[in-house]
């Protein structure tokens, strides 16, 4: 009988801790199957992060190391720098990317540092119980902004994607969701390019995954997932906002 | 005779690191110990290593958690308020068992403080620095042969252990020029001696992983006692003093460092006026020489401790002393550094509290 479907040689086995509808797992085989489809499993090398995916280092299927909240990013330099050949990325979330670990990702972006970034926005502080992020909506309830999220106090939330694009450095830029069958094919695209990049030591590469937090939104996956579409999309617009080395277009 | 050259004591540090095989250095400028930077900045490039200014201490040591992660030999150096900075990753490295050399060329603090030689982080480094229950290796050298010879040391002490071993030292044996034997040769231990590094499956093992989580008490309760056995070897094995006129001495000066230089003037010059008098100096403030200075309890009349701090040291040998006899503190602060002549009034002191 053929295979149509598998799981991916870049995950283990191991039962994922994620909670039902968490996105968090989406992602995961997403990357799994890039560094399948590349062929790069065997000698790539994972940053843990302190959040929901701390226990990264589980089912990624690769070595792997766990970074201090927000130290991913250096690690991974480290990791680079000592050995050129491995494939090195993190997997973060959007606390510890964009708030204790912001002089981090600019840094290593800015540096052009050549690995790849997994970028997970849900939103909100998943592990520690749903408080706010630097990415949190205008409006939005968290454990930490329980009349919902005053810009005029905490300012707009962090558009990292656009933020990055400022720097010169970067080489791929995108930004994706997991959300709908269409939108997964996409980020699939997107991560695989980003391994790619890597690969062929063209530079610093980071995807964005818009993502859901169920859990701590107080909300079931399909609201969550109808959620993303309503309010997460239209601040955090889809799309590439960085690509050093894309094909021209004819005409 | 290996070659001797004239260097500073950060530059002897750069240069040992070099030659034992370190090719990862990662830092953040701070006076008064930029001359290693600046050193590794012009070197690395010519021997294939890496130099990197990261955007800060805390970056700089979690890059050397990813190449000693990677199996190399990796080092980061700064001073006072930037060593601050680093004990997040002092206590990662700790709790991911990762060989790692950190330099400590303190300065007076606290807070910015100022530039001048301090002794005044000797709390916070050897008691450990960062969060958790660990032991960094703490090494004092007291001149720029000792900041060469050391540093080699504490990169075999590193591997062998895995564990953080730092140079702790200050600005003024940071900045001083002596002649050094180069001395050292490379005795890196090759990625096969590190069977734990990540450097890919290649679909050929399971996966390393590097970790200092552990959910279960009773899983990091093992982690740690584990540690502790390794911590128990290196106190066995690696605690290191020197002793100068101890032999009929009835004070005991107790100094490291640069503050072991002067309190050794002193104790030439105590002598010469017929006082009884010698010198301890730890050259490994943790694990501290504990032994002979609990012996020296037992037939001495007294203690005095010269140090750039304000007795943080003293405690240390008044534990070890258990407080058996009186232990005199001469102590500078804020970037001074002690005189000879007030060693030599502490000394007077001493031996009048206790008729020598
Ligand atoms: C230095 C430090 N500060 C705070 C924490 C507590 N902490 C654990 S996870 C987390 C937030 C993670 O949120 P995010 O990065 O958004 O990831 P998610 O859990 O949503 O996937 C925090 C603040 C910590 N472990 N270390
Ligand atoms: S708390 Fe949120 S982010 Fe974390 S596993 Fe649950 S749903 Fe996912």
């Amino acid at each position: 009988m053929a295979v149509v479907f598998e799981k991916p040689k870049g995950l283990t086995d191991a039962i994922m801790h994620y909670c039902p509808g968490c996105t968090h797992g989406i992602a995961h085989r997403l990357v799994a199957q890039a560094l399948d489809d590349l062929d790069l499993t065997g000698g790539a090398v994972g940053v843990a992060p302190v959040g929901c995916a701390v226990f990264a280092y589980n089912y990624f299927n690769c070595d792997m190391i766990q970074a201090a909240h927000g130290r991913a990013p250096a690690v991974a330099t480290g990791l680079k720098r000592a050995d050129p050949e491995r494939i090195v990325f993190t997997y973060q979330g959007d606390g510890d990317l964009a708030a204790i670990g912001t002089a981090e990702t600019v840094q290593s972006a800015a540096r052009g540092e050549n690995i790849t970034i997994i970028f997970i926005n849900n939103a909100i502080y998943g592990m520690t119980g749903g408080q706010m992020a630097p990415t949190t909506l205008p409006g939005q309830v968290t454990q930490t902004s329980p009349y919902g999220r005053d810009v005029t106090r905490t300012g707009m939330p962090i558009r990292v994607c656009e933020m990055l694009a400022t720097l010169e450095s970067p080489a791929y830029l995108a930004r994706v969701s997991v959300d709908s069958v269409q939108h997964i094919r996409a980020a699939q695209k997107a991560i695989t390019k980003a391994f790619q990049y890597q690969n062929e030591g063209k530079g610093f590469s980071l995807v964005e995954v818009i993502s859901t937090c169920p859990t701590n939104w107080g909300v079931t996956p399909q609201q969550a997932l109808e959620w993303l579409r309503t309010d997460m999309l239209p601040y955090y617009p889809l799309g590439v906002f960085r690509d050093l080395f894309a094909e021209k277009k004819e005409g | 005779m290996a070659e001797k050259v004239l260097m500073k004591g950060n530059e002897a540090i750069a240069e040992a690191a070099i030659a034992v095989g370190c090719r990862h250095y990662f830092g953040y400028p701070i006076t008064p110990q930029t001359e290693i930077a600046a050193y590794m900045a012009k070197r690395m490039p010519k021997i294939d290593g890496c130099f990197l200014q990261a955007e800060s201490e805390i970056a700089a040591i979690h890059m050397v958690i990813g190449a000693a992660a990677a199996g190399k030999r990796a080092m980061t150096s700064s001073s006072s308020p930037g060593i601050a900075l680093k004990s997040e990753g002092l206590s990662y490295l700790a709790g991911c068992d990762l060989p790692a050399v950190v330099v400590n060329i303190q300065r007076g603090g606290p807070g910015l403080g100022g530039i001048q030689p301090s002794q005044a982080d000797y709390f916070q480094c050897t008691k450990g620095g960062g969060h958790g229950d660990y032991r960094m290796v703490v090494l004092a050298p007291s001149g720029v042969q000792e900041m060469y010879d050391y540093t080699a040391w504490a990169f075999e002490i590193a591997d062998q252990y895995r564990v953080t071993s730092m140079i702790f030292s200050d600005g003024i044996l940071g900045q001083m020029m002596e002649p050094v034997e180069l001395r050292a040769s490379r005795q890196e231990t090759p990625q096969e001696g590190k069977p734990w590094a990540l450097t890919g499956t290649r679909g050929q093992r399971e996966p390393n992983i590097i970790n200092s989580l552990f959910m279960q008490p009773e899983d990091l309760e093992r982690m740690n006692l584990e540690r502790f056995v390794r911590y128990a070897q290196i106190e066995a094995g690696e605690t290191r003093w020197e002793e100068y006129l101890l032999e009929d001495a009835k004070i005991v000066v107790v100094a490291y460092g640069a503050a072991a230089r002067i309190a050794k003037n002193a104790v030439q010059a105590a002598r010469t006026q017929g006082k009884r008098v010698g010198l301890l100096r730890p050259i490994t403030l943790w694990p501290f020489p504990k032994q002979p200075l609990e012996r020296l309890a037992k037939r001495v009349r007294a203690f005095v401790c010269v140090e750039m701090s304000m007795g943080q040291m003293r405690e240390d040998v008044e534990l070890a002393t258990r407080c058996q006899r009186p232990v005199y503190l001469c102590a500078r602060t804020g970037g001074m550094v002690p005189a000879p002549e007030e060693i030599l009034g502490k000394l007077e002191d001493a031996s009048h509290g206790c008729c020598v």
